[in-house]
């Protein structure tokens, strides 16, 4: 169930971008799995009611992820699969990096590096302050870890003892300029983290039950915030462009597409239109 | 709004308090009446005085540390939970430091924050060019769905504090750290968006804000020793700017001098000649910092050596009504000059 949520994500991502002939699918590919548990198994949301007050947030911190975003609050039922069509399009409800007042379910405007944690830490507090149980996830790019407001963010979370808040960092180890260790080495980042005092675990990113295990656990400690370092690969379930850090920003043209399509499972009809496998 | 001919805007002299002080008080009575209203600050919360907000009400202050990108950040995250949150530092840092936190996760979310921005401009001092902002009214104005705020004194920052609060979106609000004169009274009704006239005049218009409207006043006085009548408008929104005001100005008085602590480009002048180049254009004269930084000094040796004097006002009302009498320049020179 998880799993197909996940291959439908993958499918529409790769149809949007493919459609809007620009965006980012390495990244949006990557963190496709954690945003299926999340949407399809984690939050505490109601598609019908995107402002309902007592709901579990996202922040999706690293913006250029926006497609895989969209697809899931798609495919969760906050706005029609087809609109995905429309992405980076003038007029659209679906720009280019995810905007609060245009997309429902969008928790907050994100696309200049390192502020969603920030903002997250925010909800958090405002969830304390209201005595809510609601709980505030973000996703973090690891070449956005690189941005010292992140490690401000950091401070705040532990500071506040924000246990309702969850981290993931999306590690697939590709930034645009190369891979992390060569732009700007993270070394041992999970130390990072437990040294400004997370509760830290490294989980494999693209297996549905460890994320799924690691947020049950997050859901135990009290009194400071969880991070899981998800280890991921760019570009996840399309062959050609897994690990390639080209694919950071680019499109792939209609044959590529067709190719990524019948890869992820999609059965093809005439004039680029899919049916669901 | 006060009847013609109704005495307005005496400087008090004997009585002067800074617009920093004035916010903080008034954040303390805008959280006793407003549950919702939070307070952040980036440990200057003593001399912000976001600090009295913070004894007041510690549950609802969030000290951040030095971290002004990420207390903006988080009041974002606050005003996207409902919150009203006035994130408050120093101007040059409110401003400067975190644009591209105000630009982005403020300004273009039209989320409810209030930046409440201190120690605004040369009078900071001693401190120097550093922590002097001469241009975060120009930053702030750029940014679409912000509202900007200068206050001219104490009465006008408590109303202002109010105002911001009321209004639903992203807010500037520019103190400075200097007591200034207190100019109007408590019963003062202030209007976001709306300038006040302060002294009625024919032959030009002075408009100013902030630390500046004090000086405009004296040069309306100096100015009427010269049989010279001089309008004294305090425009203490820059933005959304009056248009209406600005538009009455130049057509009924023909020259205008703005006044403001800032740099002439992209202020407070910037905007009023925004204004009047595309509906009556007139002499404008800008008294303001001329694109320079500033230096340690007493803040009056500042206002002094940086142009900033009722004095400068009076100048400038001059060459602007000599302006408005002088014939423009003949073809034949432009020609020559190319």
């Amino acid at each position: 169930m998880i799993e197909e949520k996940a291959r439908r994500i993958r499918v529409d991502i790769i149809r949007a971008i493919g459609e809007a002939g620009s965006g980012h699918p390495g990244g949006s590919l990557s963190c496709a799995d954690i945003l299926a548990v999340l949407y399809f198994h984690a939050m505490r949301i109601d598609p019908k009611r995107p402002d309902w007050e007592d709901r579990d947030k996202f922040v999706m911190s690293k913006g250029h992820a926006a497609p895989a975003l969209y697809a899931a609050l798609a495919e969760a039922g906050y706005f029609p699969v087809e609109e995905l069509l429309t992405l980076r399009k003038l007029g659209s409800r679906l720009q280019g990096h995810p905007d609060m007042k245009k997309t429902p379910g969008i928790e907050i405007s994100t696309g200049s590096l390192g502020q969603g944690l920030s903002a997250a830490n925010g909800m958090a507090i405002a969830a304390k302050l209201d005595k809510k149980d609601t709980r505030i996830y973000v996703l973090l790019g690891d070449g956005e870890l690189e941005e010292g407001q992140v490690w401000e963010a950091a401070m705040t979370s532990v500071h506040r003892r924000l246990d309702n808040l969850m981290a993931f960092v999306d590690y697939n180890g590709l930034q645009i300029d190369g891979s992390i260790e060569d732009v700007k080495s993270l070394k041992a980042v999970g130390e990072k983290w437990r040294a400004f005092g997370w509760h830290v675990m490294g989980i494999d990113g693209h297996n549905i039950r460890q994320i799924m295990a690691a947020i049950d656990e997050a859901k135990q400690i009290r009194g400071k915030p969880t991070v899981a370092v998800a280890k991921t690969v760019k570009g996840k379930g399309v062959a050609f462009m897994e690990g390639g850090v080209d694919w950071h920003g680019k499109a792939p043209s209609r044959d590529q597409v067709y190719k990524a399509l019948v890869e992820l499972g999609e059965r093809i009809v005439d004039g680029g239109g899919v049916v669901n496998g | 709004m006060a009847e013609a001919g109704e005495v307005k805007g005496e400087v008090k002299e004997v009585k002067k308090v800074a617009t920093r002080t004035a916010y903080g008080k008034a954040l303390v009575e805008l959280g006793k009446v407003n549950p919702n209203v939070v307070v952040l600050d980036a440990d200057l919360a003593k001399s912000t005085k976001s600090g009295d907000f913070m004894k007041a009400f510690p549950e609802r202050f969030f000290e951040m540390g030095i971290a002004e990108q990420d207390m903006i950040g988080t009041a974002a995250g606050l005003a996207a939970a409902g919150k009203i949150p006035f994130a408050s530092t120093f101007a040059v840092f409110a401003a400067g430091r975190v644009f591209d936190q105000v630009r982005q996760e403020i300004g273009y979310t039209k989320l409810n924050v209030k930046i409440g921005a201190t120690h605004a401009g040369v009078t900071v001092g001693e401190d120097g060019a550093s922590h002097q902002s001469v241009e975060d009214i120009a930053l702030m104005r750029a940014i679409p769905n912000m509202t900007v705020i200068v206050p001219a004194d104490a009465v006008e920052t408590q109303k202002a504090v109010f105002a911001a609060a009321e209004y639903h979106g992203p807010v500037y609000l520019r103190m400075g750290r200097e007591e200034v004169p207190v100019i109007f009274d408590e019963d003062y009704q202030f209007e976001m968006g709306k300038a006040v006239t302060l002294r009625e005049g024919n032959d030009v218009t002075i408009i100013a804000c902030g630390v500046m409207v004090a000086p405009a006043l004296e040069a309306s006085d100096e100015l009427a020793r010269d049989g010279i009548s001089a309008r004294v408008l305090n425009l203490h929104t820059i933005k959304p700017v009056d248009r209406e005001a600005i538009e009455a100005a130049a057509k009924e008085t023909g020259a205008i001098v703005t006044a403001e602590e800032h740099n002439i480009m992209g202020g407070l002048g910037s905007a009023v000649a925004e204004v009047v180049v595309s509906t009556m254009p007139v002499p404008v004269e800008m008294v303001g910092i001329k694109d320079v930084f500033g230096q340690s000094g007493k803040p009056a040796e500042l206002l002094e050596h940086y142009g900033l004097t009722s004095g400068n006002i009076v100048e400038a009302a001059k060459r602007a009504i000599a302006r408005k009498a002088a014939p423009a320049p003949s073809r034949s020179r432009r020609s020559r000059r190319q």
